[in-house]
C-alpha cells in the first residue's frame, strides 16, 4: 500500500537549543488511514500537523505528502500544495466572520482558478451532505460551534483533498455538537477520506480513527499499528 | 517622560512604543514630514506677507530719493536740508551718476545708477550687504543682490563701458537696498573720477519724512525740499511709494499660490497625524481592556495610551521643525532675492506655533480614542476582536464577490468596508495627496506658460537698433532696473559705441531687407503717449510690418492685422472701463488717434498700463529697433556680424539674441512647489502606510487562515493591494477634480493680484492623458503605502499567523 503521508527523520526545533519540540520522527500513513493522535499537551501534536500541512518546514529530515517532498517547495507550491491536497480544521474554526458561509466554502476553490459556478455547485453539495444548506447565505458569527465545524469540514473538503488535518476538532464544542462532528468524521472515513486527528479526546480517537499514535515530548511513545504487527 | 518612567504605567508604555516598532516608526516619520511641511509652507506664506514693507522698515529705507545738481547747489546747501521741517532722517550727499557696464562674457548690462558710498550702513538706506563686503578702494564696486547670478559674481570684473579704455570695476560684494536707491556702489572717489571723465555727475540724498503714508505727503515734502535749494538744482525724484507698488506687485501673485500650498500642508499633516495617533490608539483596545483586568484604573489606560503616542510624535514633531527649517532656509533666501529684499529666515513664532499645535493635535487625536477606551468595561475590551464581528462591510463582500475577478482581489477590494472610519481617512491621505499633485502640475505648467507668454518681443533671433533713446528693455538713464534681471546679450562685432546709436531706420530697414538670411522682420518703437481716461504716461509700443512674431499671448480678440486698431492689456481695460471694439484716444507728442480696441493681450509689463498699435498711425514715430527672424540654418551670431558690418557705419546697431533665462519669481515657485508637493505625498503615503499596517496587523489571523487554505504569497500580495487599490482609484477620482478645481481657482485670483486676466496657454493646461496620469497618482500612493505591509503580509508564517487571535 502506498503512503500517502510518509515522515523519515523529521524532527522541529524552535530555537537553536534545547530538544527538538517534535522527532526525530519516522511515520507512514496510508492511503485511506484514518490516523488520531494523541498525547499530553506541548508534546508536539500540531507541530506534526504543520508540518504535514507544509504549514512548516522541518529542521531535520524529510516529509512527504502525496508523493511530494513538501519540505523543499517553495512558499509558492507549498500554497499551491496546501490548497490541492490538504483540507484543515481547526479547533476555534477560522472561518472568516466577514464572508457567508458559502463563500467560506468556496473560497479555497476560488483560489485554485475554479470558475463561481463550479464553485458554487461543490459547495452546495457539501453543504446539502454536511446539512447546513439553510445557513448558505448566513454568517459565521451567528451559527453554533457544531455548525462553524461543519463550515470549516465542508470548506476543508471543497477541494476533495487527498488528506484532511483536524486539530482538536471538537475541543471548542460541547457533548452534543463534539458527537455531530465525530460521527461526520466516521463518515467520511468510511467513504475512503484519509485522515489524520489530533486530539485529546480518547473516545474520539477511538471511535473514527483506525490507528492511534501517542507523542510524548515529540516522540513516538505508542503505535496502535505497529503494536499489532509486531 | 519621566512621569510615565517608573512603575508599572512606565512599563506599559515602554513596551507600548518598543514592541509595536512599526506603529511608533510611522508616528514618528509622519509627524516629522507633517510638521516639516507644515514649517516650510508656513515660513513662506510669513516672508511673502508685505516683504516689501519689512524690508523697508528694518533698512530705515528713504521715503524719497533725490537727484540734486552738483554745480547748483553746495554741500553745506544740502546737509541742511536733512534739518527741514518734516524731515526725520536723512543721509547724503553722495555722488552719483549712470554707467552702462560690461560684463566679463561681454554682456551689456542696463544703464545703472552708480553711487559712492564710503560705507553700507546710515540713518536712511541701512544696506544689506548679502554676500562679499563693501568696496573699500578705487576699482571696487558693490552690485545690487538682483544682479547676483551665474553670470555674474564676485570677482567678476566689469568694464565700465564698451570703450577701449573703459576702466575696470571688480565686484567685491552684493547688496540690497529695499527702497532700490540705487543698482551700484562704490567709493566716492570712485564714482567722482567717472562722473567726471564720462558720465552725468549728480549728487544723491535721501530723505525720510514724518508724514509719508500717501503720494500726497511726498509730493508735499518735495515742494518742501525744492523750495530749500537754489531753484533747477533738484534734477529728480523717486517716492518709495512707485517702489513698493512695484515690489507689491511682484510679490502679490505668489501669495495665493503660497496660502493655497500652506492650507494643502497644514490640512493634510492635521488629517494624518490624527489618523495615525487614533488609529494607533484605537487598535489596542484589547490590551487595554487586559491592563484594566489587571487593575489599571482608566485614568492610567488614558494616560498610558496618550503618552505612548507622543513619545513618538514628539520625536517627529522635533525632527519636523528642524527639517522644516533646513528645507525652508533656501527657499527663503531665494524668496529674499526674488522679492529684491535680503534673505529672509524662518519667522520665530512659526517655529513655535507649528509644533504647539502639532502637539495639540496629536494629544487630542489620542486622547479621544484612549478615553474611549478607558470607559470601555474590561469583559468589552478584551472580547474587541475576538468575538466575530458581524454586520460591518458585509455587504461589500458580497457585492465585491460577483465581480469578475480573482478571489484574493475581490476580496481585497471589500476589505475597506471593515473600517469605514479608518478607509475614509485613507481615501482623505489619497484624496489630498492628488490634489497636491495636481495642483503643483497644473501650477508649474502655467508658471511656464506665463514665462513663455512674457516679453515676446525678445524671441526674435537678432535685433538692430536703429535709434532712440530707449530700446527692447533697457532702462532710461537714471531710471533704476525694476526687474533686475541682466540682460544677456552679445554685441555685434566691433563694439558698439556707449551712445545710443541713430541711424536712417528707412536705410537700416533697407539693409536687413536686402540681407540675405532675413526670413522676417518688423519695426518696433517705444514711445511714452497718454490715453484718455489714464492719468501719467502709458507705455507704447508700435509695430511696423508683420508684428505677429513678436505678438502677445491673447486672452481675448486678436493681435493687431492693420492701422487704426489697438491692443491692450487687462489692467488698461478696466482702468478706462472700456471693453472689446470701444475706441480710446492715444496721444503721443501732438499726435492724437481714436484706435479700436481689437484685442485683450497678457502683458503685465509697465504695470499693465500699455498699449500695442500700429506706427503708421503716428506720422512722429519712427522704428527704433528691427526684431529679425533668420532663415532655417542661418546663424544668428553670424547673421548679426554680417547685417552690422553694413549697418554700423550707418549708425546702427545689431546683436543677436541668445534664449532669455527664466525668471527668478518662476524658477523659485517651480522650485516650491516641487518641494511642497514632494512632502505632501510623502504624508500622503505615510498615511496611507499607517492604515494598512493597522488593517495587516489586525487581518494577520484572517490573512494565515487564507494561506492555510492555501492563498500563495502572490495572491495575498494581490489581497492586500487591491484592498487600497480601490482607495487609490476613488481617492484619484476625488482628488484630480478638486486639485484642477484648485488651480482653476487660485490661477485667476494670482492674475487679478497682477491685474490681469489670463490667457487660455496658461489656464487650460490639464489635458485628457495629464489628466489619467494624475489619477493614476492616487493608485501610486496608495500602492506605495501598501507595499511595505503586504510584503510582511505575504512572507508571513502561517503557523504563527494562526496562533495569534
Ligand atoms: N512557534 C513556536 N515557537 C517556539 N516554540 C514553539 C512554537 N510552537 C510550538 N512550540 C513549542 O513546541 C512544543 C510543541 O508544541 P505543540 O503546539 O506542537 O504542542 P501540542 O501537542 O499541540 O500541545 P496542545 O495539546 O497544548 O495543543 C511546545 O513545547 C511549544 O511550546
Ligand atoms: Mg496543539
Amino acid at each position: 500500500m502506498t503512503h500517502v503521508i510518509e515522515l523519515s527523520g523529521a524532527a522541529k526545533r524552535y530555537g537553536s537549543a534545547g530538544a527538538p519540540a517534535l522527532g526525530p520522527l519516522d511515520l507512514g500513513v496510508a492511503q485511506g488511514e484514518a490516523l488520531a493522535v494523541i498525547g499530553p499537551s506541548g508534546s508536539g501534536k500540531s507541530t506534526l500537523l504543520n508540518l504535514v500541512a507544509g504549514l512548516d518546514r522541518p529542521t531535520e529530515g524529510t516529509v512527504t505528502v502525496a508523493g511530494q517532498r513538501i519540505d523543499r517547495l517553495s512558499e509558492h507550491a507549498l500554497a499551491r500544495f496546501r490548497r490541492e491536497q490538504i483540507g484543515m480544521v481547526f479547533q476555534f474554526f477560522n472561518l472568516l466572520d466577514d464572508l457567508t458561509v458559502a463563500d467560506n466554502i468556496q473560497l479555497p476553490a476560488q483560489l485554485t482558478g475554479t470558475a463561481r459556478r463550479r464553485a458554487a455547485a461543490r459547495a452546495g453539495e457539501l453543504m446539502e451532505v454536511l446539512g447546513i444548506t439553510r445557513h448558505a447565505r448566513a454568517y459565521p458569527g451567528r451559527l453554533s460551534g457544531g455548525e462553524r465545524q461543519r463550515v470549516a469540514v465542508a470548506r476543508a473538503l471543497v477541494n476533495r483533498p487527498a488528506l484532511l488535518l483536524a486539530d482538536e476538532p471538537t475541543g471548542a464544542l460541547d457533548t452534543a455538537s463534539g458527537h455531530d462532528v465525530r460521527q461526520l468524521l466516521v463518515d467520511l472515513h468510511r467513504g475512503g477520506q484519509t485522515l489524520v486527528l489530533v486530539t485529546h479526546d480518547l473516545a474520539l480517537a477511538e471511535a473514527c480513527a483506525s490507528r492511534t499514535i501517542q507523542l510524548v515530548d515529540g516522540r513516538l511513545a505508542v503505535d496502535t499499528r505497529a503494536e499489532t504487527v509486531r | 517622560m519621566s512621569l510615565f518612567g517608573t512603575g508599572a504605567l512606565g512599563r506599559v508604555v515602554r513596551s507600548g512604543v518598543g514592541r509595536r516598532r512599526v506603529q511608533s516608526a510611522v508616528i514618528a516619520v509622519a509627524t516629522m514630514m507633517a510638521v516639516a511641511s507644515a514649517v516650510v509652507a508656513g515660513a513662506l506664506v510669513v516672508a511673502s506677507n508685505a516683504p516689501f514693507d519689512h524690508a523697508f522698515a528694518e533698512q530705515h529705507g528713504a521715503h524719497l530719493t533725490a537727484q540734486f545738481d552738483p554745480a547748483g547747489v553746495s554741500t553745506a546747501q544740502l546737509e541742511s536740508t536733512g534739518r527741514l521741517d518734516g524731515v526725520t532722517a536723512s543721509a547724503g550727499p553722495y555722488p552719483s551718476t549712470t554707467v552702462s557696464p560690461v560684463d566679463p562674457g561681454g554682456g551689456h548690462l542696463p544703464r545703472l545708477s552708480l553711487v559712492g558710498r564710503s560705507g553700507p550702513h546710515g540713518a536712511v538706506d541701512d544696506l544689506d550687504v548679502t554676500s562679499g563686503r563693501w568696496a573699500a578702494r578705487p576699482g571696487e564696486v558693490v552690485l545690487s543682490a538682483s544682479f547676483s547670478g551665474p553670470a555674474l559674481g564676485i570677482g567678476s570684473a566689469l568694464r565700465v563701458s564698451d570703450a577701449a579704455d573703459s576702466p575696470t570695476l571688480t565686484v567685491v560684494g552684493f547688496a540690497v537696498s529695499a527702497g532700490e536707491s540705487a543698482d551700484a556702489w562704490a567709493t566716492p572717489e570712485q564714482v567722482r573720477t567717472l562722473a567726471a571723465a564720462d558720465g552725468p555727475a549728480t549728487v544723491q540724498m535721501l530723505y525720510r519724512f514724518a508724514s509719508a503714508g500717501t503720494a500726497g505727503q511726498i509730493a508735499a515734502d518735495r515742494r518742501a525740499l525744492a523750495a530749500a535749494v537754489p531753484s533747477g538744482s533738484l534734477l529728480g525724484t523717486t517716492s518709495y511709494l512707485d517702489t513698493k507698488r512695484a515690489a507689491d506687485r511682484g510679490a502679490a501673485p505668489t501669495i495665493p499660490f503660497l496660502t493655497a500650498f500652506g492650507v494643502l500642508g497644514i490640512v493634510m499633516s492635521v488629517i494624518i497625524v490624527s489618523s495615525v495617533i487614533s488609529g494607533a490608539v484605537g487598535t489596542s483596545l484589547r490590551r487595554i481592556g487586559i491592563l484594566k483586568a489587571i487593575g489599571f484604573t482608566p485614568g492610567e489606560v488614558v494616560r498610558a495610551y496618550v503618552a505612548q503616542a507622543l513619545i513618538p510624535a514628539g520625536a517627529g514633531i522635533a525632527l519636523g521643525v528642524v527639517l522644516g527649517n533646513l528645507l525652508a532656509l533656501p527657499l527663503l533666501e531665494d524668496t529674499g532675492r526674488a522679492y529684491g529684499g535680503a534673505s529672509l529666515t524662518v519667522a520665530w513664532w512659526v517655529d513655535v506655533l507649528v509644533p504647539a499645535v502639532a502637539l495639540l493635535v496629536v494629544g487630542i487625536a489620542a486622547l479621544v480614542p484612549a478615553l474611549r477606551a478607558g470607559r470601555l468595561r474590561t469583559v468589552e475590551a478584551i472580547a474587541v476582536g475576538r468575538a466575530p464581528r458581524t454586520g460591518r462591510g458585509q455587504w461589500a463582500h458580497r457585492a465585491a464577490g460577483r465581480l469578475p475577478l480573482p478571489r484574493p482581489v475581490t476580496y481585497g477590494l471589500a476589505a475597506p468596508f471593515a473600517h469605514p472610519v479608518r478607509a475614509a481617512a485613507m481615501l482623505l491621505a489619497v484624496a489630498f495627496g492628488t490634489v497636491a499633485a495636481t495642483f503643483a502640475v497644473g501650477l508649474t505648467s502655467s508658471l511656464n506658460a506665463v514665462g513663455g507668454a512674457s516679453d515676446p518681443e525678445e524671441r526674435a533671433a537678432v535685433t538692430a537698433v536703429s535709434g532712440g533713446p530707449t530700446v527692447n528693455g533697457v532702462p532710461e538713464p537714471g531710471a533704476p532696473a525694476a526687474g533686475g534681471a541682466v540682460e544677456h546679450r552679445t554685441p555685434g562685432p566691433g563694439g558698439s559705441s556707449p551712445r545710443p546709436p541713430s541711424a536712417d531706420p528707412a536705410k537700416v530697414r533697407a539693409a536687413i531687407e536686402a540681407q540675405p538670411g532675413t526670413a522676417s522682420y518688423y519695426g518696433m518703437s517705444h514711445a511714452d503717449v497718454t490715453v484718455a481716461g489714464i492719468s501719467g504716461p502709458v507705455r507704447a509700443t508700435l509695430y511696423q510690418g508683420d508684428s505677429r512674431p513678436g505678438g502677445y499671448e491673447m486672452i481675448s480678440g486678436h493681435w493687431l492685422t492693420g492701422a487704426g486698431q489697438v491692443v491692450v492689456p487687462t489692467h488698461l481695460l478696466e482702468t478706462t472701463g472700456t471693453r472689446i471694439g470701444d475706441t480710446i484716444r492715444v496721444t503721443l507728442g501732438r499726435d492724437s488717434e481714436s484706435l479700436r480696441i481689437v484685442g485683450e493681450a497678457f502683458d503685465t509689463s509697465n504695470d499693465g498700463l500699455s498699449v500695442h498699435a500700429e506706427l503708421a498711425d503716428f506720422a512722429a514715430a519712427e522704428p527704433q529697433v528691427f526684431q529679425i527672424e533668420v532663415k532655417p540654418g542661418v546663424s544668428p551670431a553670424g547673421y548679426a556680424r554680417q547685417l552690422a558690418a553694413v549697418v554700423q557705419p550707418l549708425g546702427a546697431d545689431v546683436m543677436a539674441n541668445s534664449p532669455s533665462p527664466k525668471e527668478n519669481m518662476i524658477l523659485l515657485l517651480d522650485a516650491i512647489a516641487a518641494l511642497l508637493t514632494l512632502m505632501l505625498v510623502c504624508v500622503a503615503g505615510l498615511g496611507v502606510l499607517n492604515s494598512v499596517v493597522l488593517d495587516t496587523r489586525e487581518r494577520v489571523h484572517d490573512l494565515g487562515v487564507c494561506k492555510a487554505l492555501g492563498m500563495s504569497p502572490r495572491q495575498t500580495l494581490a489581497l492586500v493591494l487591491s484592498s487600497v487599490a480601490g482607495i487609490g482609484v476613488l481617492g484619484g477620482l476625488v482628488g484630480v477634480p478638486v486639485g484642477t478645481a484648485l488651480h482653476g481657482f487660485v490661477l485667476p485670483v494670482m492674475g487679478r493680484a497682477a491685474d490681469t486676466r489670463l490667457p487660455p496657454s496658461v489656464l487650460d493646461v490639464y489635458d485628457a492623458p495629464r489628466l489619467v496620469l494624475l489619477g493614476l497618482a492616487g493608485v501610486l500612493i496608495a500602492v506605495l503605502g501598501a507595499l511595505l505591509p503586504s510584503g510582511w503580509a505575504a512572507r508571513a508564517r502561517t503557523a504563527t499567523a494562526l496562533r495569534t487571535e
